[in-house]
């Protein structure tokens, strides 16, 4: 079981409020993710529910019981860190079953639970090596698979991609995603980047200045932003906002349209502009086009759409995809 | 960087260089040979550098004639004692500056710093005072407590520094791994933080073999380092060059070979951070 | 980053360390003081009376004080002098390329791990004796009389002697703090058209600046303190020529056993240093929280 809930949890680190109430309820067996811009409050939030800070305020309930004043080494709980945080001193058998040892697991049990989490994270070959002695990926696996053994409550991730190169992010991030397949255990995975996000997650939980600004599934998130906020987070590249005559027109503050949802033609449409930048990225390629009327507008075309820097070209928005948003940024109906 | 250096360039910074660094080593390396000549060839007139009967008579006269061994074992029992004492004390304390600073932890540092400004001559009344109404004058054990106190803001001090450097990442999650706090400073800080501890030993080791004021202080006969025992040669038997260098050979060779390992950490531990 | 219990444990874990630097300081220093108010002379035991300030009056009426005061600025500002110029200079000049600089730097360094009474032994007996010592060697050997340094100069040669033992210090600081210069910064400088010259008057003179006053500082708190080298060389003599405050102190309290004039002069010491550690420790919390 690995159902966790906040109750008006809130955090202060003296006068600063960084998280100023908030209420959640992550089901046993789901991946959440926390995801908002740097200094949002994602971080501080995964160490409240990890016991590394405490609570200014609130309870935390861990399967139905008050875990507020549990420390961190009685919670159950198991953390992949940013940085990995394997212990340097120790080769990765060791790190692997630190845990155990510190469970005061039978030495023989012990080693069987760390060989299969090895076997399975394609570490065997490494387990005499120390960490130093790594690459990124496989000292990712090392801190995965110290994670794994203890078979913990449910999984804490922070950032745990954002030190690995390009191509080894996705490769670990589809890892993940069949980690959790396997293991239907909770997991909570805090990124800065909507793609993990939008990637990972049964349910995404979008933060901003310490606040919840939405909860959802990611394509909830993708299809209905609550508010301007997520609207602009979710998706890349971003939505494009429009406010003045061409909102007013859909009775709306704000219009929000995303790149995708935009027709071209280098002949006629809704709305005339420039091209600026054109990004070809291959299978597609973004246009920054200039309106005539003002503004800049990103565009997803085809990767073979023909068209260079200060060509004419017309967009034309798709009229289900609109979003609109009131003055104060949420969403009308 | 690297860089072409005109040979004729290099060659005259070497010899300059080292012109100075043998005459600043002089002393000592004078003391070296004389402490293998007879007193006789120790006062010759001309000196003689190489070319004389090398003998250890010198070294047997020292340990005939004083108690030497016994000296040096105060020396060692005293730098060591009061070091790993301090350590024992020091490393929760940098652990806890470190690892759990709060509002008031620079203060306490800077204020544990500052006692070691407070000149000895300050203190050394009450100190005299209070060790002979409790029996400690002259006695190791009342040696080993002051150059404990005196070290202990810079035995902190570098631990803390050498913690500092150490991710804290880590040390959580030891925590999430289910470590108490024993399991943590045991299991993962202490073995982690080996080489500034072992760095922070030898640099209070050699400062405490070193220390001049209340080692001939406190000491008389029964407790006194070397320190203390080569001061007994500023009589007249100093003239004896050989013995007085055989006496100061032995007192420093041992500290000079450690000192040499410990020349980064001397910079640390003695600039408290302030020059890197 | 903490929570509660950690802080519960750190509080535990450093009160040791706190409670004995607390009483090593407030307990002899309130001693110190509170003898400095006393007519106490450990040959009279159990005559232990209040004389207010007639401690301090005496000790600071008192000529040999005010020689002392002038020795000790004198050994302590002739030996920063000494050391502080004479390490940048070798500083730089170790810092060239040179062939064996590792070994030219372990020589440069040896004299500080030389205990203080054997360094003052070494040069008071075999290189100052005016009979067979090394100098005395040379200048006859040029036709000079041989020279009494201790006896006819005897703070200078304290002071050399001093110097000796800590110009490694000087210069081992000075060079790491040279070695920590960022080469891209000179490189830097140096597409912007600045010569050797200035590059050394901005670049490297401000970057030695800050490591030159942690040296002065410290070396200012060590010097104030010395103690054995005058001991075994001279005894604080000829007259007072070379007793400095801690040996006046010494003399006072340890020789001539007058507690109450000895914990004055302490006190008078205690004083002069904190103005040189008021200064030393900003230098310190400034890099404290960088």
């Amino acid at each position: 079981m690995g159902a966790i809930s906040l109750q008006q949890v809130n955090k202060a680190f003296g006068e600063t409020v960084v998280i100023p109430s908030i209420d959640l309820e992550v089901t046993d067996g789901e991946f959440v993710v926390f995801v908002g811009p740097s200094g949002c409050g994602k971080s501080t939030l995964l160490r409240l529910i990890a016991g590394l800070e405490d609570v200014s305020g609130g309870t935390i309930k861990i399967d139905g019981s008050d875990a507020t004043l549990t420390p961190p080494s009685k919670r159950g709980l198991s953390m992949v860190f940013q940085s990995y945080a394997l212990y340097p001193h120790m080769s990765v058998r060791r790190n692997i079953a630190f845990p155990l040892k510190m469970a005061g697991l039978d030495k023989d049990e012990a080693m069987r639970r760390v060989d299969a989490a090895a076997a399975s994270l394609n570490l065997t070959d490494y387990l005499d090596r120390r960490p130093g002695q790594l690459s990124g990926g496989q000292r990712q696996r090392v801190a995965i698979g110290r994670a794994i053994v203890r078979e913990p409550t449910a999984f804490l991730f922070d950032e745990p991609l954002s030190n690995l190169d390009a191509a080894l992010r996705v490769n670990m991030r589809l890892e993940i995603s069949e980690l959790h397949q396997q293991l239907k255990t909770t997991m909570i995975y805090v990124t800065h980047d909507q793609v993990e996000a939008m990637t990972l997650a049964d349910k995404i939980v979008v933060l901003n200045a310490g606040r919840i600004e939405q909860v959802g599934s990611p394509l909830e998130l993708y299809r209905e932003p609550a508010n301007l906020f997520v609207a602009g987070f979710i998706g890349s590249p971003r939505m494009n906002f429009v406010s003045a005559a061409a909102a007013e027109s859909h009775g709306a503050h704000t219009v929000g349209i995303r790149p995708e949802h935009l027709d071209l033609s280098t002949t006629a449409g809704e709305w005339q502009g420039k091209v600026g930048v054109a990004e070809h990225l291959g299978s597609d390629t973004f246009l920054h086009v200039h309106l005539d009327g003002g503004g800049t507008i990103t565009a997803r075309a085809d990767g073979e759409f023909p068209v260079s820097h200060g060509s004419a070209i017309w967009l034309t928005p798709q009229a289900d995809k609109f979003h609109r948003f009131d003055a104060d940024g949420n969403r009308l109906p | 960087m690297a860089r072409a250096v005109s040979t004729r360039r290099k060659a005259t910074f070497t010899v300059a260089a080292w012109a100075i660094a043998l005459a600043i080593f002089f002393p000592i390396l004078w003391t070296f040979l004389t402490s293998f000549k007879t007193e006789g060839d120790a006062i010759a007139s001309p000196p003689m550098f190489v070319f004389f009967d090398w003998n250890l008579s010198a070294y047997e006269a020292v340990n005939q004639r004083t108690n030497y061994l016994k000296h040096f074992w105060n020396s060692v029992v005293i730098s060591f004692g009061s070091t790993i004492l301090g350590l024992v004390i020091a490393v929760p304390a940098a652990w806890a500056m470190a690892f759990v600073p709060a509002k008031q932890t620079k203060n306490v540092l800077m204020w544990m710093l500052s006692t070691k400004m407070l000149p000895p001559v300050g203190v050394v009344i009450p100190i005299f005072l209070i060790f002979r109404n409790t029996g400690l004058l002259d006695t190791r054990t009342g040696l080993v407590i002051v150059l404990m106190l005196i070290n202990l803001p810079i035995i902190v001090w570098m631990l803390f520094t050498y913690f500092r450097e150490i991710p804290g990442e880590i040390l959580e999650a030891a925590r999430m791994d289910g470590a108490d706090l024993r399991s943590e400073l045991l299991y993962v800080l202490t073995p982690m933080a080996m080489p500034g501890i072992a760095s922070t030993l030898l640099l209070n080791v050699i400062l405490a073999w070193n220390e001049a004021f209340w080692t001939l202080n406190l000491t008389a006969a029964k407790a006194a380092p070397l320190t203390a025992f080569i001061a007994s040669f500023s009589s007249p038997e100093g003239l004896f060059f050989a013995k007085l260098s055989a006496a100061s050979t032995m007192a420093i060779a041992p500290i000079l070979v450690l000192g040499w390992f410990s020349q980064k950490q001397l910079v640390r531990g003695l600039t408290f951070g302030a020059v890197k | 980053m903490a929570t509660l219990h950690s802080r519960a444990a750190a509080r535990l874990m450093i009160t040791p360390a706190v409670v004995l630097l607390l009483g090593w300081m407030l307990i002899p220093l309130g001693m110190t003081v509170y003898f400095s108010f006393l007519r106490f002379n450990l040959l009279a035991p159990g005559t232990e009376s209040w004389t207010g300030l007639t401690n301090y009056y005496f000790f600071l009426t008192d000529p040999s004080f005010w020689d002392a005061i002038r020795n000790t600025l004198t050994l302590v500002i002739g030996v920063l002098l000494i050391t502080v110029t004479g390490g940048v200079l070798l500083a730089l000049l170790l810092d060239q390329p040179i062939w064996g600089q590792g070994v030219a730097r372990v020589l440069v360094i040896a004299p500080f791990f030389v205990m203080p009474t054997v360094s003052a032994l070494i040069w008071k007996n075999m290189f100052m004796n005016p009979v067979n010592g090394l100098f005395a060697f040379l200048a006859k050997s040029v036709g000079l009389q041989p020279f009494d340094f201790l006896g006819q100069a005897p703070m200078a040669s304290i002071i050399l002697i001093v110097s000796w033992q800590w110009l490694p210090f000087a210069t081992l600081i000075l060079l790491t703090a040279l070695q920590s210069l960022d080469t891209e910064q000179l490189e830097a400088s140096e597409m912007d058209g600045a010569g050797p010259l200035n590059r050394f008057i901005y670049i490297v003179a401000p970057h030695l600046a800050r490591a030159t006053t942690v040296v002065i500082l410290i070396l200012t708190i060590f010097l104030l303190s010395i103690f054995a080298e005058i001991l075994v060389t001279t005894n604080g003599g000829p007259g007072t020529a070379t007793t400095n405050l801690t040996y006046l102190v010494y003399t006072q309290s340890l020789l001539q056993f007058d507690v109450g004039g000895g914990s004055a002069g302490g006190v008078v010491a205690i004083i002069l240093a904190n103005i040189v550690a008021i200064f030393l420790m900003r230098m310190i919390g400034k890099n404290l929280d960088a």
